[in-house]
């Protein structure tokens, strides 16, 4: 299939060349902190994960730089592989450097500013189809709003990024003024999968393979996206756009018919919920399409597409990670022309608007 | 058919491999352990180039917690989504994959028998003696 | 014939196990106080615990076989019922004061169910925090083959496909013994992998994902390939999920297969083997749709008839989707729960 001009990519992840990038926006005393200490997470290891990944950071063999640093560090290499060759005309940075989820709070506000300046000026300035995200230090809620206010007027940037193993279910009320910040600011909130909640990866405990953790994300963002929606968010903020960004998407009408049928029988615990679930959901809540699932029979897809409607997924590439999709090769059942741009392009133009 | 030439086999090494274009389709020549293979670049799976992926060895197990590994150097991992395929046969080793590799022969002949290819018999470098990687396509 | 594979009998009490209870423990129990077990998945009074027409004026509902014979067997057919008690003995966290309780309930079911009512089949509750004990209970319980399965939940303290786990299974495929995994947390992690959910429709709904988790586990750990004749039946977990988790498990297979090399079936080969899904409740609307996801599973002999008793899933006696024709209502009710249930195999 041709792949549409002027695609709109709704995950990309740009890594740092060197330890010494985020240095030019970091006070001294954090790099100093940096260097003895490291950015201590919820995790057994100070670099890393403990699952292992398949693949050396995760990322494509074919995605080194020609002028060395790692996959996914160059911004001319990322315009020529990802940008240029697939025809990307928008695309959405969700940086995963270590900085959301450290422990040491100050320190974690400290490299969400650095690296907030370093996807605007090192990125967005210099490759003009380029957004950035707003990282936050969420376990922090209020210093996080304070980052929101503080770069919301911004239009390098597009979203605010939140991570899905957050130590508290997102819709817990500890996070709210994440949300009341962004909903203020009319910017959307992308939560992506990974982080370091604290708790086991899975509601029994430690899984054994990264084979488990990846596809555990599917589990772990349902989870959230319950969370989000019983404890009220989209009630309270009733314009808030929610995008579930490298989480799959195919068990959402799944989830959305359990989640109206109990919620039928246990209404009396949720009263201040006005709506059904799924129509909560169907009004706040966006999926991008990476990783894109693979049926032996591939209109089993078109199902999926049908009973979530065309309006919620938009394409990702999650350029430069192995398990990334090529759009020309994402969407191989029957799709009508207004399909397939609502897919590439006109979800996340409705979704990111003008930004 | 036709035969193309893809480097004299002093050039080629072992643990090398090298990437030809023939009838306008990419194809990656790898020497493991001087036996040379050949498959057409492109992934089946989503169209990876294989030239850019990792050699290893089979792990294999019948039951968990044994393991056998094989085929060390055989098995090409596309740099995308890491899908295995043996360079010899072509075939996978998942049941998630339908789909082979492409394999194409790989032989190493004499340097009389060369017909095409980039090396052309006139060059002065040629000799009768020197055996060159030629692949049929 | 129509069998039943969910039914829940309510235990009243922790004196109702005190016939079935060494002396010292039922002497423990009355010095500490230990008068209940009420269990925090199934808090007796939310709108879910029970139907109101089966919830008795007092106490908890399904106290009795003839309760559960007239409000659950004769109104829909049903020629055999699997009991699935849900006291939470999985709460203790003592070895020995958990094997207890789990071989008293045990009993129980025997003496107040099985022994008072031919339709009746029963489930071997075990604790998971000593493996051998569990064994040596499945052991026990197994020389009467009028129980069918052994009864483990979603929520377990170690997923269900690691290795520590491993001689309950032998011991299921050595006594024909199927593998019931049932909704439900014995809370030794939170209900979600992100921690403890404010309400408890929340914790309801993630019962699916828990499930998710362990199918996830039991394929890439290689418990269907080590016992491949072990029928693993999912009870009360939903079944619309299966699909999406099945592809997924595929796509990263693919790329991931040297990290589990012992896998030789597909997720879905795998699924039609070797996992059953209970039919209620059904996690849809009732359209096409939910037939559909019968196609996207790829057997019709997946689905297995259950009530849920005394639990309020649907209404009347219309249990099954309207987009389910006669055939395939009749293999849900008879010709798959027998073929997962070797136990069940010679019923006329």
């Amino acid at each position: 299939m041709n792949t549409p001009t002027g695609i709109w990519d709704g995950d990309i992840h740009p890594y740092l060349r060197s330890a010494t990038d985020l240095d030019p926006w970091l006070p001294k005393q954090w790099i100093e902190h940096q260097r003895n200490y490291g950015s201590l997470r919820q995790t057994p290891l100070v670099n890393g994960s403990a699952y292992h990944k398949s693949q050396p950071n995760a990322g494509r063999r074919d995605a080194y730089p020609p002028e060395g640093g790692v996959q996914g560090s160059s911004v001319s290499f990322l315009r020529e592989q990802l940008l240029d060759a697939h025809n990307i005309g928008w695309g959405i940075l969700n940086p995963l450097v270590a900085s959301q989820g450290v422990r040491n709070l100050d320190h974690s506000a400290a490299l969400c500013r650095a690296i907030n300046h370093w996807q605007a000026e090192i990125w967005v300035d210099a490759e003009p189809r380029l957004r950035a995200s707003i990282v936050v230090p969420y376990e922090d809620p209020e210093t996080s709003a304070a980052e929101i206010r503080h770069w919301a007027g911004d239009n390098r940037f597009a979203q605010v990024l939140l991570l899905s193993r957050t130590s508290f279910l997102p819709g817990n009320r500890r996070y709210w003024p994440i949300y009341e910040a962004a909903a203020e600011a009319n910017i959307p909130v992308g939560i992506h999968a990974f982080g370091n909640s604290g708790w086991p990866v899975s509601s029994s405990g430690w899984s054994s393979f990264y084979m488990e953790e990846m596809i555990g994300h599917a589990q772990t963002s349902q989870a959230g996206l319950t969370s989000l929606v019983i404890e009220g968010v989209f009630e309270r903020w009733p314009t808030l756009k929610l995008v579930l960004v490298e989480s799959g998407f195919t068990w959402a009408p799944s989830l959305m018919g359990r989640l109206d049928k109990h919620w039928k029988t246990l209404k009396s615990e949720v009263p201040h919920l006005k709506l059904s679930p799924s129509e909560y959901i169907r009004r706040n809540v966006w999926w991008t399409s990476q990783p894109m699932d693979e049926p032996e029979n591939r209109r089993y897809l078109a199902d999926i597409f049908n009973w979530l409607g065309w309006d919620r997924i938009m394409f990702s590439s999650d350029y430069p990670h192995w398990d990334f999709d090529d759009p020309s090769r994402v969407i191989m059942f029957p799709a009508t022309h207004e399909q397939k741009h609502a897919f590439f392009t006109g979800n996340a133009q409705a979704v990111y608007g003008s930004r | 058919m036709a035969r193309h030439v893809v480097a004299a086999a002093a050039d080629f090494p072992p643990g090398t491999r090298r990437l030809i274009t023939i009838n306008d389709r990419a194809v990656v020549v790898f020497n493991v352990k001087g036996e040379y293979f050949g498959l057409y670049n492109k992934c089946p799976h989503n169209g990876g180039s294989l030239v850019q992926g990792v050699l290893t060895g089979l792990l294999q197990s019948a039951n968990p917690g044994n393991y056998t590994y094989t085929k060390q150097g055989e098995i090409i991992r596309c740099p995308w989504h890491g899908w295995e395929f043996d360079i010899r046969t072509g075939q996978s080793f998942c049941r998630a994959i339908r789909a082979k590799a492409r394999p194409l022969p790989v032989r190493v002949e004499p340097g009389s028998d060369i017909v095409e290819g980039p090396y052309k018999a006139e060059t002065v470098e040629v000799r009768v003696e020197n055996d060159y990687v030629v692949v049929e396509a | 014939m129509q069998i039943d594979v969910d039914i829940h009998p309510g235990t009243p009490d922790v004196a109702a196990l005190f016939p079935y209870l060494p002396e010292h423990w039922r002497d423990m129990s009355v010095m500490r106080g230990i008068t209940d077990l009420h269990s925090a998945n199934y808090p007796d009074m939310t709108p879910l615990a029970a139907r109101p027409d089966w919830r008795p004026p007092k106490g908890r509902p399904g106290t009795s076989a003839s309760l559960i014979a007239s409000q659950c067997l004769e109104p829909f057919g049903t020629n055999v019922g699997i009991l699935n008690p849900l006291f939470p003995v999985q709460t203790f966290y003592a070895d020995d004061l958990a094997q207890a309780f789990a071989s008293a309930l045990n009993d129980w079911t025997r003496a107040e169910f099985l022994d008072r009512d031919v339709r009746f089949r029963g489930s071997i509750v075990v604790s998971l925090e000593n493996v051998e004990m569990a064994v040596e209970e499945i052991d026990r319980c197994a020389a009467d083959t009028r129980f069918v399965q052994v009864l483990v939940l979603a929520g377990t303290a170690r997923l269900l496909g690691r290795r520590t786990y491993w001689p309950i299974y032998e011991a299921c495929v050595r006594h024909g013994l199927s593998l019931g995994i049932h909704a439900g947390q014995d809370f030794r992690n939170a209900p979600t992998a992100l921690g403890w959910p404010s309400y408890y429709l929340e914790d309801y709904v993630a019962h699916a994902q828990s499930f998710q988790y362990q199918l996830t586990s039991l394929f890439c750990e290689g418990v269907f390939n080590r016992y491949p004749t072990l029928k693993v039946v999912m009870l009360e977990s939903g079944w619309t999920w299966v699909p999406a988790l099945l592809w997924r498990i595929a796509k990263y297979w693919g790329g991931l297969r040297f990290e589990v090399p012992w896998t030789d079936r597909s997720p879905e080969e795998v699924v039609r083997d070797q996992l059953r899904f209970s039919l209620t409740p059904i996690d849809g609307p009732d359209t096409d749709q939910l037939r559909r996801v019968i196609d996207h599973i790829g057997s019709d002999q997946v689905i297995l008839f259950s009530t849920d008793y005394p639990h309020n899933q649907f209404d009347g006696i219309d249990v099954f989707p309207t987009a389910f024709d006669a055939t395939l209502r009749k293999i849900i009710s008879d010709d798959a729960p027998r073929a997962a249930y070797p136990r069940l195999g010679s019923l006329t």
